[in-house]
This record gives C-alpha cells, structure tokens and sequence, in this order.
C-alpha cells in the first residue's frame, strides 16, 4: 500500500465492469479535435468489431465533412497507443477489448478543417 | 527616591509570544499519540517546534480590529451596489460567465479550505501553527460568506447562479475542484500544508485570484472588486503560513525534504490543472481583458515561480516536476479548455460564444506561436456553424483523466496536434490520465483514486437521476434526466449566449437605463 | 539575482506605504492596474514604520499595510519597525 494511513486504507474502485450496463470502451479520432477529447461508450462485447465502422463511428462522428471521406481499408488503428489490427467480424471481446480500453483511429490524409487538426 | 526606569515595549514577536504560547501542554490523562494521531504517520519528523516563526504575528485584538473594519467597508459597498443596480454598468452581461464559475468552482473551495484550516488546527502540535490554522479556518469561512453575499446580487437578475452548491457535488466540470480540495482534506495535516498553504495559497494564488479580481475591476464589477480587496489581505496571512510551513519542515530534519519534495510535485500539478478554468476565463471571457494568461504564466508562474525555487535550491529542493510541462501548455490549455466548453455548452451552467473579430486579433497577438496555426481556424468554423443554426456540440460525453477528472483534451507537450494519451493498470483495473503527471500522482497512491468519482462514469452508471426517473420509459432523454438532475434549468443556464435570457435581459435593461 | 514583489491596492490609505517603498528601495519597477499598485525590487524589499510616518505626518502601526496588502513573495520578517521580503538565494 503505497498510500501513508494510520489504519488499513482499502476501497472497492468505483468503475468495475458489473457497476455499467455494458463495459466501457473509449473512443478517439486522431487529428479531429472538434471531437475535444476520447469519448466513453458503453458498447456490449458481442458487439462486432464492423459495428464500430457501420454504426457507432457514424453516429459519433458523422457530423464531421471529414468522416464521410474516410477510406476504411487505410485506417490505422491503435490500443493503448499500440498498432492494432481488428478483424472486423470478430467481437470486441474476440478482438481482445475489454471494459476501460482505450481506441483510437487515424485517417491518413485527413487533417480537420483548415488543416488545424480539428 | 526612587530610581526611574524606563519600561521596555515588548516587541511584536515578544507580544505575540505571550499571546499564543503556553496555549498548549503535555496531555496526562491520555497518551499524547491519542490525543494527536496524525502528527507522525506522514513521516514527516519535527524535534523543536519552538523554532515555528510566526507569519504576521496577528494577536486576536488586532484580527477582530482590522477584520472588522474589512468588514464594513465591504458591506456597505455591497449594499449600495445592490441598490443601485450596479450590474448596469459591466461592460457587458457575457462578463458574468466567469463569475458564474467562480461561485460554482471557487467559493465552494473556500468552504472545504475552512474545514480543512479547522482540522489542521486541532490536530498539529505546536500552538503558533494551530493559531495560525484556525484564524486561517475563520478567514476561509468568511470567504465562503463574503463572496456569496458579493454575487448574490446577481442571482436576482441573472441565470447560473442559483444553486452553486448543489452543482458543485454533482455537475461534471465542478468534480475538478471538488476533486481537488478532496483528496487535500483526506491528506495528513503536513501534506494538507503543504498542498494548500503553500503550493495553492502560496505558489499558485497569484494565477487565482489576480486575475478574477482585475477582470472584475476592469468589467466595472464593484461587488466582486470589493470582495476581492477586502479578502486580499487574508489571503496574504495565508501566504506567509504558506511559506513559512515549507521552510520549517525542510529545516527540522534533512529526512523530511524526500517528502515535502513529493507533494510540491503532486499538488503544483493539481493545482495548475484546476488554474485551466482561470485561464480560459482571461482569454475569453472578460469583454475588457487584463492580460493573456500566458503573459499571467510569465509573470507569476514562471518568474516568480522560478525565483521560488530558485531560493528553496538550498535546501534540496528543486523545481516541480511539472513545471516545464506547464510552461509548454502556457500557449495552448486557455484555447483547448475555451473549445471543450462551447461544444459541452448544453450541459453547462454557464454561457459561452465565439469571440468577435478585434478579440480573436487580441488572441493572435497574446499568442503568436499558436492562435493562428491551431485555434482561430477552429473558432471560424465553430462561428460559422452557429450562424447555419447548427451549433457544434459534443454528442458523446468524454474520457475524464482519472486523477484531475478533466475531460483529456490536454494535448502531448510539445505536440499540439496530439491529444496526450498515459494509462496504468491497477489490481487489473485500467484507468486513464491527460499527463506524466496525473499518472505518476495515481501510481504514488492508487488507493486513492480508484475511488474517484468521474461524472461521466456516474451518469453511466445511472447515479445522476432523480429518484423515480424510468430510463426504460418511451422517449427517455438521458441528457434532459441529468440536467434536472442537476437542477440546471434547460434553456436558461445553459447554452450558447447568444440566444440566451441573459443577454436580451441585459440588453434590454441597459436599454431602459439609458433612455427614456 | 530575482525581484521580489509587493501589490497593494490603490486606495488613499496605501499611497503612503507605496511612497515608503518608492523611497527606500533601490531599482524599484512600479506596476500600476486598475484597483492594484505592483512593486517589483530586486532580491530585498523593506518598509520602515518611520519613512511612513515621516511621509504623512502621523504614528503608523505597520501592521495596517494588512488591509491594503493584495500579495508578496519572498521570505517575510516583520517587527514593530520595519517589513522585509527578501531571497535568501
């Protein structure tokens, strides 16, 4: 216990997977800050990895000219910072995904509007 | 007869000493570690607590004497500004946002910094230091008093003010500085000191409460200016505590500088994190600005700061880990923090608005290494939007950093293209952090804030609705359930300025006052 | 070596003590605001309880500057006599 007490100092963390209706999953676009930070999501594992791409993306981001340019097959992707590469059939939890992770998803030649990363 | 002699004045320091010393005493009935039992499980060691110098040796005469007379200076100038209608003469009613955040984000804090002083002062040794944290507990409660009673007024006239505290424990942005003086006051009385007096109080005060007391003076807001003067003057008592505390524990034992070290980096880094409100206050929301917050940065963080440190070199203490880090983010936290709350503006107390043409010319001129080439294209295209109708606004509710609770738009330093991304994970839980140093705050005592409370993980988790709310029910708006829970009035507190209550009123107002 | 600084507000009653300043300290830089009078010194700065009452006439008891005083750095010594903020490095 790194923590200095002056009696055993030990609590349930407050955002366990059993506490949320689904686990959550945090969401970022890289180069789009309009978007300001990652969003958080609550998303069932089952949830195919496509599902993303067809529905959760477009709904999130849709609003951007940018996304409608977007080339699905040059997306790069990343957990925890890390080069990931999805199998778009598969699950989130096949896809190795879990409550709290971290995406995010750069599309190349996409840079805001104005080129100002937004 | 008699030799005449002449009687000797007691200095200050000898008055003082009479007056405060042989308050405290060897306890008999209980173990001295019962009656106190904070004092040494910090680790902190102090063998002569007769060598405490006291900062402003104010006995309690001279305190009710010059509080007093505080006193009744401010309410007779918050009493005639009432009743003259003196909110007619800000510059304009977009001012009043920032002081809408200061009595939601800021004098909540004095309440928890009165409890905090109360419990310092009960639970030191050394009574010159206990004398010192209860005054400072009366003054910090007086705060509290003072500043609601200040802005009260415009709670009659204008929306955003009606319900700080119960915003502060609930809403998203005010788990900041909750947050903030939270883990303060589950600290031991040392760390408290150090992370209040000192590093808040001290350190980092200037960048505080400067900047709202001339935005005010220079907004035609003689409520706040007065209020601001008439606490000024505490808060200087509080800044001798503030440095005088650091300079005892680092000259009791050489054991304690590891220590004190630790803290100066943990709280510099939440308490510049919590100054990101303040800084996006100066640069957008005062119609007449006082300076940029780089230029605050400059002056007080980094000159001033670095004088600081530069005299506390002798005894082993260096700069805070932080502190490079946050000069990087002097061009860029006002903007990204400016940008956040425009497109969170449907679930804010507050108003924002996109600045005009001559204060984006003011931006591009405080902020020559980054206006132009990041933020004012953003605002353009956040401008334009607004005049289509279609105000740009965050559909999905962010990633808080764990530690600070910020949504993490902080950006990497020295990369302002790239949101700056850190995670641990703890007893196979992962958390998330905006920086090295909200990470390396977690890693230290995780215990702490695995227990935090992030709004957005609380709404989730469906602990930010009304008892009897039915999440199943038919049209359920989740976002409408949460702003009556946090009995923010939909369409009157929140939302952009332009089509807001607040400014037709003040318009129309101001209007009526001039004419006939 | 660093400046130390004193701010005060700019009311009647502290016009005294700012003069004192001005008189006693070298190089001071004097910054004026709306409502707030800054006084930058290099490494020391000190006020005398004489200087001030030299300047208006009448006994000052030196812990009034509380009621203008707006914010400092530096080390503080204080007695009946004078105020010192100073760097110790």
């Amino acid at each position: 216990m790194a923590v200095k007490t002056v009696k055993p100092y030990r609590f349930a963390p407050r955002d366990t997977v059993d506490k949320f209706p689904a686990p959550i999953l945090y969401i970022g676009w890289e180069d789009h800050m309009m978007f300001v930070s990652p969003i958080c999501l609550p998303v069932p594992p089952d949830t195919p990895f496509q599902a993303l791409m067809d529905k959760i993306l477009p709904d999130a981001y849709g609003m951007h000219p940018d996304f409608a340019k977007i080339d699905w097959s040059k997306v790069q992707w990343f957990k925890s910072g890390k080069p990931f590469v999805p199998e778009p059939a598969k699950t989130l939890r096949e896809n190795g995904l879990g409550h709290k992770d971290v995406i995010r998803f750069r599309t190349p030649g996409l840079e805001g509007i104005g080129g100002a990363y937004f | 007869m008699d030799t005449r002699v002449e009687k000797k004045k007691l200095s200050l320091r000898e008055r003082y000493h009479l007056m405060t010393r042989g308050l405290g005493w060897e306890p008999t009935y209980q173990p001295t570690e019962k009656v106190f039992p904070f004092t040494a499980y910090e680790g902190i060691k102090i063998h002569d607590w007769d060598k405490w110098e006291d900062p402003f040796r104010l006995t309690m005469d001279a305190y009710w004497k010059y509080q007093g007379e505080k006193e009744k200076k401010l309410y007779a100038v918050i009493d005639a500004f009432a009743q003259n209608n003196g909110f007619l003469s800000l510059t304009d009613a977009r001012y009043l946002n920032a002081i809408k955040i200061f009595i939601q984000g800021v004098t909540p804090l004095e309440y928890y910094a009165h409890r905090g002083f109360a419990f310092a002062g009960r639970h030191f040794r050394g009574e010159g230091l206990r004398v010192a944290c209860q005054m400072q507990s009366l003054d910090e409660l007086r705060h509290t008093q003072t500043e609601l009673h200040s802005i009260s007024v415009y709670n009659k006239f204008f929306n955003g003010f009606h319900n700080p505290l119960h915003w502060f424990d609930r809403v998203w942005y005010l788990s900041v500085p909750k947050s903030f003086f939270e883990d303060a006051n589950s600290s031991g009385p040392f760390e408290f000191l150090t992370a209040i007096s000192f590093s808040f109080e001290y350190v980092l005060t200037n960048l505080l409460f400067v900047p709202f007391m001339s935005g005010a003076a220079y907004n035609g807001d003689l409520s706040t200016v007065t209020f601001g003067f008439s606490a000024q003057s505490d808060e200087s008592r509080h800044m001798t505590l503030g440095i005088e505390c650091i300079k005892f524990m680092l000259e009791q034992d050489p054991d304690n500088v590891p220590i004190v070290q630790r803290w100066i980096d943990k709280w510099f880094w939440r308490g510049y994190r919590v100054l990101t409100l303040v800084g996006m206050m100066m640069d957008y929301m005062l119609p007449k600005r006082v300076m940029s917050w780089r230029e605050a940065w400059e002056i007080y963080g980094e000159q001033n700061g670095g004088a600081l440190f530069q005299d506390l070199g002798r005894y082993g203490i260096r700069e805070p880990a932080g502190f490079r880090d946050a000069c990087d983010g002097k061009d860029h936290i006002s903007h990204q923090a400016w940008l956040t709350f425009y497109t969170y503006d449907p679930v804010a107390a507050f108003h924002t608005w996109v600045p005009s043409d001559a204060e984006l010319d003011w931006l591009s001129a405080k902020y020559p290494e980054s206006f132009d080439r990041y933020y004012r294209p953003r605002l353009l295209y956040l401008r334009e939007q607004q005049a289509a109708g279609t105000p740009v606004a965050n559909k999905n509710l962010p990633l808080l950093c764990n530690v600070c609770q910020i949504p993490m738009f902080f950006t990497e330093p020295g990369d302002p293209r790239r949101i700056c991304y850190r995670e641990s994970v703890y007893e196979g839980e992962r958390y998330h952090f905006c920086s090295d140093h909200c990470k390396s705050i977690f890693d230290h005592e995780p215990e702490k804030y695995v227990q935090s409370w992030l709004p957005v993980h609380q709404i989730y988790q469906g602990n930010c609705f009304k008892p009897g709310t039915d999440p199943t029910a038919p049209g359920f708006d989740p976002i409408k359930a949460v702003l009556d829970y946090y009995e923010i009035n939909n369409g009157r507190d929140n939302l952009w300025y332009d089509n807001s209550e607040d400014r037709r009123n003040f318009e129309a107002w101001t209007a009526e006052a001039r004419g006939n | 070596m660093s400046d130390v600084f004193i701010a005060l507000q700019d009311t009647d009653e502290a016009r005294p003590i700012i003069e004192a300043i001005l008189a006693d300290n070298p190089q001071p830089k004097l910054t004026h605001s709306p409502a707030m009078v800054k006084i930058d010194v290099p490494n020391r700065l000190v006020i005398r309880r004489e200087r001030i009452e030299e300047i208006t006439g009448l006994p000052f008891d030196l812990q009034r500057i509380h009621v203008n005083l707006i914010s400092l750095s530096g080390h503080i010594e204080e007695d009946d006599d004078q105020f010192v903020l100073s760097w110790k490095r």
